[in-house]
């Protein structure tokens, strides 16, 4: 018997997971395979809603449903915390002594935020990357009568790179219509020469931060925060004083993967652009046709070191290549040539404020070009965000 | 600059096959990590980085020695001031 296991029940593990199920489907009825996903809750979370959150308009119980209902039936879950993969052994072990062996495996281990990297983070700034953080953000923008409003970024990749710009003009809209515009400041940090990293997307958000009257400050790579006097500084020696502080947390990959020796400190894992087969962690520097791909593991989503949005979007269009690639490895033969590799496809919505949106709809080879902003892709996103459950994870787009 | 004489470097990042703004970001983090006067040489194949990175160090105040090109990538040198 083939055991396909999955690390992770995010929008790529279950996807993978239910694409692999669907390909392999006589070979789980016959009991020759069988797929497996290992998820720490048990419970799916849409993350793009915990911006919503913080905006006052989505709750954190609307973005939760059981993994087990997102999967189809072919799909085994087992609701327990990954302690050690031993690629040796080609096993894996839970916290609870369990071991998994594999044939296959696919890495779905997303990212995680560290606050604590930054020194007073926990009670001094906000953040909207969990649903509690984006919570006490609302109640925070509900208390606010105008001030110095700071939005900056503490640490590079995260987890879906419009989402600081978003909340800036999101919330500059909000201050706005509650009368709070006149009395208040917005500052905007980046970390580097632009406001997106993605030169086309810098160049269409940036005459909205002129027109919305946000002041942006480039290069401000968050290095302290001081609270006597509420003031946060960058590595390049600026300061900037604030009443709120909202700023995206340093980000890393799974920490197991780096104990399983798979991927540097940082935790994303080195993965093939176009196969998502794992790389060998090797020297900087060694070319990559000479690095070897571990055949039977791969990886999608959040936990690549791919040159990607960290965005569920990613993991989405990442999901059919490592389904065709595992099943046809499952069955013995060459994967088909229309699923075999990335191309690197991206798409997600970007909201500008005051009801309109636009879409970043990007690959490798083909940056962005977004549309004008307008109402329509702001619905759009809205639309998406409600269907997602019915649509994504089941594999229906 | 096409100089190829460089101070002692103390630090090399190979940042070849990292896409902006990943080879300043690398640069970024070998800057905190290291100390006052270490020399720090970032390649680089992205071709945003020899503009990017100037400026990023002009801006945090520290000093470039120099932009040379390589086989195939750049190298960006780098001394940390403060």
């Amino acid at each position: 018997m083939k055991r396909v296991l999955v690390l992770g029940g995010g929008v790529g593990g279950t996807l993978a997971a239910n694409l692999i199920a669907r390909k392999l489907r006589r070979q789980v009825a016959r009991g020759g395979a069988v797929v497996t996903v290992v998820d720490q809750t048990g419970n799916h979370t849409y993350q793009p809603g915990f911006m919503y959150i913080a905006m006052g308009n989505e709750r954190a119980e609307s973005l939760e449903r059981p993994e087990r209902r997102l999967l189809d039936k072919e799909v085994e879950l087992v609701v327990g915390q990954v302690t050690r993969i031993d690629i040796a052994r080609r096993l894996v072990e839970l916290a609870d002594g369990m071991r998994l062996a594999y044939d296959q495996l696919v890495l779905a281990t997303g990212s995680r935020i560290l606050p604590e990297l930054v020194e007073h983070f926990d009670t001094e700034a906000h953040h909207f990357y969990s649903a509690e953080a984006a919570l006490k953000l609302r109640r925070a923008l509900d208390a606010f009568t105008g001030g110095r409003l700071v939005i900056g970024i503490a640490g590079m990749p995260y987890k879906c790179p419009p989402a600081p710009l978003e909340v800036a003009f999101l919330i500059e809209s909000e201050l706005r219509q509650r009368g709070l515009r006149d009395r208040t400041e917005i500052h905007f940090c980046s970390p580097i020469g632009r406001v997106f990293t993605i030169e086309s997307v810098s160049e269409m958000a940036a005459p909205y931060f002129d027109q919305k009257g946000i002041e942006v400050h480039t290069f401000f790579n968050v290095e302290a925060i001081d609270p006597e006097r509420k003031v946060v500084t960058s590595l390049e020696g600026e300061e900037l004083a604030y009443d709120l502080l909202i700023l995206v947390p340093p980000h890393k990959g799974a920490q197991l993967v780096t104990d399983a020796g798979l991927a540097p400190a940082s935790g994303w894992l080195p993965t093939d652009r176009h196969t998502l087969q794992v790389k060998h962690l090797m020297p900087p520097g060694t070319p990559d046709a000479e690095v070897p791909r571990f055949p039977d593991i791969y990886a999608l989503g959040d936990a690549t070191d791919l040159p990607l949005s960290k965005a569920g979007s990613t993991a989405h269009f990442e999901a059919p290549v490592v389904a065709e690639r595992v099943a046809a490895a499952v069955l013995g033969r060459e994967p088909h040539a229309r699923d075999a590799s990335y191309t690197g496809k991206v798409m997600c919505f970007f909201e500008i404020g005051d009801g309109k949106g636009t879409l970043l709809q990007f690959d490798y080879d083909h940056p962005p070009k977004p549309p004008r902003p307008n109402q329509l892709w702001h619905l759009g996103k809205i639309v998406f965000n409600k269907t997602y459950w019915m649509t994504v994870p089941r594999g229906r787009v | 600059m096409t100089d190829t004489a460089t101070p002692p470097v103390s630090r090399t990042i190979d940042a070849r096959g990292s896409f902006c703004p990943g080879p300043l970001m690398e640069l970024i983090r070998a800057i905190r990590e290291g100390r006052s006067g270490d020399v720090i040489s970032v390649w680089s194949a992205d071709r945003g980085s020899k503009t990017d990175i100037p400026k990023w160090v002009e801006k945090a105040g520290h000093r470039l020695v120099g932009v040379y090109e390589r086989d195939g990538y750049d190298e960006i040198v780098v001394e940390k001031i403060r």
